[in-house]
C-alpha cells in the first residue's frame, strides 16, 4: 500500500469542511471538492478563522498555520483529485449521488487510491459497490464537529481488503484521530445507541411519565452525561431527528428507531429546536429556559 | 422544613449515614420513610392525613402499592421516592420523587424541599414502572449486550465510542461490569414484566451472570 501523502475531501458541507482541517493540520496536502462554489468558500474562511483560533489559543504558531493553509486547496475540478492517495467523500447522503460520484473518482483516481465514506445510515457494502473498487473502500465516521471530535468509527465493507483496512486504519491514527473498528451495520456503534435512546426519552414524555425539563435533570445527574437527551435533540433539531430516525428504522425495522408521532408534530408547530427558539425547552438569547 | 424518618431498615437510597437521615427531627411536619418496609412504616404513622407530607422510598414497584389508585383521581399528601443507584454502586444525587394525578401541591412542594436541603438533586415523575432513569437506560444497556454477542465491536471499542462520541463519562459495558450485570437482570426484569416491552427482557449477558451469582 504506497504512503498517504494527499487527501481529497469530497463534499465541503458540514462534516466535509471539519474533515478538511483535520487533514490539513496533520500535515497533509488537501484537496477539498464540491459542486457549490459558494460551500467552498465558505469552508475556506471558517478554515482561517478555526486556525486563527488556534493560534489565538496558542495551540498552533503563526508559521504553522501558514503552511497548513497553503496546503488546504479548494477545487471545483473533480479531475484534480487524480492526486490523491486517499478520497474521504461527505456530499449529501443519498446512495445516488454517492454512485455517481465514485464512479467517476475510479476513472479519474489512480489504483491505488482509498475510497472513504463518512455516511451516517448507509451501509459501506452497497456504496462500496458501485465505486468499482469495492476491495479498497472503507467507512470512515467522524464525528460533529469534526475538527473537535477525535472519534472515527471505521468499518470494512463485506468486499473490502483486510490491506485496505489496515492502510486506512493507519491514515486514521496519522490524522490525530482515535479510531474504532465497528461491523458495517446500520448507524454503526453511535447512531445505533444514541438514536432508540433519544426516541425513548421522547416516548416518556409522550407517555407522561415527566416533563422534559426533569428527564434531562434525572439522566444528567445519575448518569454524569454532560447533556440530558432534550438538550441535545434540541441543538440537533427536530428536522433532522427525523430523517436519522427514517434512514435508521428503514434499514432495520426497529421498534425503537422509528420516530415518535411528537416529533412530527412538534415539526408541524415549528418546535424545531434551538434554531426556531423552541424545541423540547424554550430558549431566549440561547440560554436554556425552565431546563 | 421540620421532618422526621422512619427507619424500616436496609434502605437502598440512604445506605449510611446521610445530611437527610441526620438532619430529621423527632416530630415534623413531613415524614420520610425509608428501607425495605414502608408499608409497616406507613401503617405506623398517627393522623396520616394531617401530615403535609409523607414520602415512602420505593423500589420497583409503584407508589400505587402502597396508596391505592382510583380510576385515574388518585392523590394525597403520600409520595414516593428513590435516590438513584446502579446496583453496587454508591447512590447518586438524583432523587426521583413520584407523584400521582392528584397529588397535593403542598406535599409535593415540601418533600421537594427536604431533600433539596439535604443536598440532593430532584427530579419529579408521575407513577409509572421504572420512572424516569431505569425506564431510560435499561434497554440502552440491553442493547449494548446483546450487541456485543452479535459481534458489532469490540466491549472497548463500543465503550470507547460512547465516551468519544458523546461525552459519556463511562462506556456501558464497563458500567455493568462497575455497577454488576446480575444487579442490572433484577431492574431490567421487574421492568419487562412491568411493562411487557422487549427492550426491556434482560440480555444473555444478565441472565448469565445472574444465574452465576
Ligand atoms: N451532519 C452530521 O452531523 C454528520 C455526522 C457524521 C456524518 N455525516 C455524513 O456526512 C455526509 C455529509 O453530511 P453534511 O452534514 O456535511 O451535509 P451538508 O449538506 O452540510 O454537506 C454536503 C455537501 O456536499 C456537497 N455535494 C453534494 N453533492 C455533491 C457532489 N456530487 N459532488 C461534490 N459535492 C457535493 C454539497 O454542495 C454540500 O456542500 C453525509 O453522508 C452524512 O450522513 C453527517
Amino acid at each position: 500500500m504506497a504512503d498517504i501523502r494527499t487527501v481529497g475531501v469530497a463534499g465541503c458541507g458540514t462534516m466535509g469542511a471539519g474533515i478538511a482541517i483535520v487533514a490539513a493540520r496533520a500535515g497533509f496536502r488537501t484537496l477539498v471538492y464540491d459542486t457549490r462554489a459558494e460551500a467552498l468558500a465558505k469552508a475556506r474562511k471558517q478554515s482561517e478563522a478555526f486556525f486563527a483560533k488556534s493560534v489565538e489559543r496558542g495551540k498552533l504558531k503563526p508559521e504553522q498555520v501558514s503552511a497548513i493553509l497553503a496546503n488546504l486547496v479548494g477545487t471545483s475540478k473533480l479531475g484534480d483529485f487524480k492526486a490523491c492517495d486517499v478520497v474521504i467523500e461527505a456530499v449529501f447522503e443519498d446512495l445516488k449521488v454517492k454512485h455517481a460520484l465514485f464512479a467517476q473518482l475510479d476513472k479519474i483516481c489512480p489504483a491505488h487510491t482509498l475510497f472513504a465514506s463518512n455516511t451516517s445510515t448507509i451501509s459501506i457494502t452497497e456504496i462500496a459497490g458501485g465505486s468499482g473498487r469495492d476491495d479498497r473502500f472503507v467507512g470512515m465516521h467522524f464525528c460533529l464537529p469534526a475538527q473537535l471530535m477525535k472519534l472515527v468509527e471505521m468499518s470494512p465493507g463485506l468486499n473490502t481488503s483486510e490491506a485496505s483496512f489496515q492502510a486506512a486504519w493507519a491514515f486514521c491514527q496519522a490524522l490525530g484521530q482515535h479510531p474504532v473498528k465497528t461491523k458495517d451495520s446500520p448507524g454503526f456503534i453511535l447512531n445505533y445507541f444514541l438514536i432508540p435512546f433519544n426516541n425513548d426519552a421522547i416516548r416518556l414524555v409522550e407517555a407522561g411519565v415527566a416533563e422534559p425539563a426533569e428527564i434531562d435533570k434525572a439522566i444528567k445527574d445519575a448518569m454524569g452525561y454532560a447533556m440530558g437527551p432534550f438538550e441535545l435533540l434540541d441543538l440537533v433539531g427536530m428536522d433532522t431527528h427525523l430523517l436519522v430516525c427514517e434512514a435508521m428504522h428503514g434499514a432495520t425495522h426497529e421498534p425503537r428507531a422509528a420516530c415518535p408521532p411528537l416529533v412530527r408534530r412538534m415539526i408541524a408547530a415549528g418546535h424545531l429546536g434551538k434554531k426556531t427558539g423552541r424545541g423540547f425547552h424554550v430558549y431566549k438569547d440561547s440560554k436554556i429556559f425552565g431546563a | 422544613m421540620p421532618y422526621s424518618l422512619i427507619d424500616t431498615g436496609k434502605s437502598r437510597s440512604f445506605p449510611a449515614a446521610h445530611a437527610l437521615t441526620q438532619g430529621a427531627a423527632a416530630a415534623g411536619d413531613v415524614v420520610v420513610v425509608i428501607g425495605t418496609d414502608v408499608a409497616r412504616g406507613l401503617a405506623g404513622i398517627q393522623e396520616r392525613e394531617k401530615k403535609t407530607a409523607i414520602v415512602v422510598e420505593l423500589g420497583t414497584e409503584c407508589l400505587g402499592v402502597h396508596t391505592g389508585e382510583s380510576r385515574g383521581t388518585e392523590g394525597s399528601n403520600v409520595l414516593g421516592f428513590a435516590r438513584f443507584r446502579l446496583g453496587a454502586a454508591e447512590p447518586t444525587k438524583l432523587v426521583e420523587l413520584v407523584r400521582q394525578p392528584n397529588t397535593d401541591a403542598a406535599a409535593l412542594a415540601a418533600a421537594k424541599k427536604v431533600f433539596e436541603d439535604a443536598g440532593l438533586t430532584v427530579a419529579v415523575c408521575n407513577d409509572l414502572p421504572g420512572r424516569i432513569v431505569d425506564r431510560l437506560i435499561r434497554p440502552y444497556l440491553n442493547a449494548a449486550l446483546r450487541r456485543l454477542d452479535e459481534g458489532l465491536a469490540s466491549a472497548d471499542d463500543m465503550d470507547t465510542t460512547l465516551k468519544l462520541g458523546l461525552g459519556y463519562p463511562e462506556g456501558p459495558i464497563a458500567l455493568l461490569e462497575r455497577t454488576g450485570l446480575a444487579a442490572h437482570f433484577d431492574v431490567a426484569q421487574a421492568l419487562y414484566e412491568a411493562l411487557g416491552d422487549a427492550a426491556y427482557a434482560p440480555a444473555r449477558r444478565a441472565r448469565v451472570a445472574k444465574l452465576r451469582a
